[in-house]
């Protein structure tokens, strides 16, 4: 992957999100989520709202893949309310939103029609999509692989498909499950600059993330989460100097987390 | 045995001087086989991803019924499709009994569930693979059953196959609503049993020569294009 341009990438992503006056709300009241009888997350109250980059942090088995699909609906919580706009999430709740997963879904198409795919059940007019697909190709890096097999892209070329297919739907809020957990530099760069670039457009963006390095990259808050339970969330810098709960310390320090 | 060796020889004789009756059978077999396999394929493979997809009750037990049906003998299919058929039968006025069209249709319902149960199975696993993607896209339910089944064509060439092989060898259910009539409804595998009594070993066994010819022919062909295709799109 060549280096990439910053304005080139701003520009491209100007292309696919418009610029919009409101800004996406989302509520978590009383969520629980529980599996095998036990309560795997359990968040009394949680607003997500504004503009920026929401890092969640957390131990293996925290429950921060599932809180994340608890927002964007993809599963529902057997307590409490997720609302996206006054809406529940599930269902028309979740147009606006758009996720990208920890290992890259693509169809076995070429790059192009899986960029296509993806426009057809958002609401871009069919007469737009040939723009549409171009800038998204142009933002990903694939232009000159368009009409290759999507599959046979390497693992950092197939996340960022995985993301431009994403932002495809002009979402209002982005959700990633560890993005670039197992891509090179090279590749999380990209990837990294293109989400810094959609937030500043107004893309609000909850990701997950294994790396503290990356979260002091890219976030403006974190939220620290553990045994399913919100313990911490601050500012980016905040959080690094010292967080406030005895998990997020002792996860910070290395130590296993009770 | 010296009469296999004759027989093979009478056998080669046949094919290669394009005998025509041979030949009117062989394209006989071939037209009722692959229609059959293209209707069943037609109802089969959305039917298969139907079961994959959705979430009913009684569909455990479906699944089950499917997959069982994966062994129903011809003779017993043959014979149902005849009570339909015959002209005491509820379908007697459409006069079907002994033509092409009923051994059609008894190879459809052969093949049917071979093709659902495959079907089913190749799309459950790419199911499993893309739920949640098409979920935060917004697609659920039957409308991702036409994508499914184009993202699982390779897989389901193969149930395609699977369901090619079962009706060009299969001779009970052919036998019964065809009536192995002499250029109406003979085909391959009922003139093979019907020149064994006879005693001609030579045609039968030059009709089994083609048959098992046609098979791997057929075979290798569609999984050349799968395979070739497949690889093109790393499936």
């Amino acid at each position: 992957m060549r280096d990439i341009g910053h304005d080139f990438l701003a520009q491209s992503l100007g292309k696919v999100i418009p610029l919009r006056p409101s800004l996406p709300e989302m509520t978590l009241k009383g969520v629980q989520y529980r599996a095998s009888n036990q309560v795997q997350i359990d968040i009394p109250s949680l607003s997500i709202s504004g503009r920026g980059i929401s890092v969640i942090l957390g131990p293996n088995g925290a429950g921060k893949s599932l809180l994340i699909r608890l927002m964007h609906g993809l599963i529902s919580p057997h307590a409490g309310q997720v609302t996206y706009e006054g809406l529940p999430v599930s269902g028309k709740g979740r147009a606006r939103q758009a996720m990208v997963f920890q290992k890259p879904v693509l169809l076995r198409r070429s790059v192009a029609a899986n960029l296509k795919f993806a426009l057809k059940f958002g609401d871009t007019p069919k007469s737009q999509f040939d723009d549409r697909i171009g800038a998204l190709l142009e933002l990903s890096g694939l232009a000159d692989k368009k009409n290759q097999a999507a599959r046979s892209l390497s693992g950092g070329e197939e996340q960022c498909l995985a993301l431009a297919c994403a932002l495809a739907r002009s979402p209002k809020i982005l959700f990633l499950d560890e993005p670039t957990s197992s891509l090179d530099p090279n590749a999380t760069h990209r990837i990294e600059a293109i989400l810094h670039h959609a937030s500043v457009l107004g893309v609000r963006i909850v990701m997950v993330s294994h790396s503290m390095a990356q979260a002091e990259r890219l976030a403006d808050e974190v939220l620290f989460i553990s045994g399913g339970k919100l313990r911490d969330r601050l500012k980016v810098k905040e959080f690094f100097n010292g967080p406030t709960s005895l998990e997020a310390h002792t996860f910070l320090s290395g130590r296993l987390v009770p | 045995m010296t009469d296999f060796g004759d027989s093979l020889q009478l056998a080669m004789g046949l094919i290669l001087s394009g005998d025509e009756s041979l030949w009117a059978i062989v394209f006989l077999s071939l037209k009722v086989s692959l229609t059959a396999v293209a209707i069943a394929g037609l109802i089969g493979m959305p039917f298969g991803a139907f079961l994959a997809v959705m979430r009913f009750p009684g569909r455990g037990a479906l699944v089950v019924v499917v997959n069982a049906l994966m062994g129903l003998p011809p003779v017993v299919v043959g014979l149902s499709v005849y009570l339909m058929l015959s002209a005491s039968g509820p379908f007697g006025v459409l006069q079907l009994l002994y033509t092409p069209s009923a051994m059609i249709v008894a190879q459809v319902l052969l093949v049917l569930p071979i093709v659902a149960a495959l079907s089913r199975q190749v799309v459950e696993e790419l199911y499993g693979e893309y739920r949640e993607q098409f979920l935060s896209l917004g697609v659920a339910g039957l409308r991702t059953i036409p994508t499914l089944l184009w993202e699982g064509r390779f897989g389901l060439m193969t149930a395609l196959l699977a369901g090619v092989g079962r009706a060009i060898a299969e001779v009970g259910a052919v036998m019964i609503v065809g009536g192995n009539i002499n250029h109406v409804t003979r085909v391959m595998t009922t003139t093979i049993a019907l020149e064994t009594s006879k005693g001609d070993l030579g045609m039968a066994l030059a009709l089994g020569v083609v048959l098992i010819v046609l098979a791997i022919s057929i075979n290798a062909a569609m999984s050349l294009a799968a395979r070739s295709s497949a690889r093109y799109a790393y499936a």
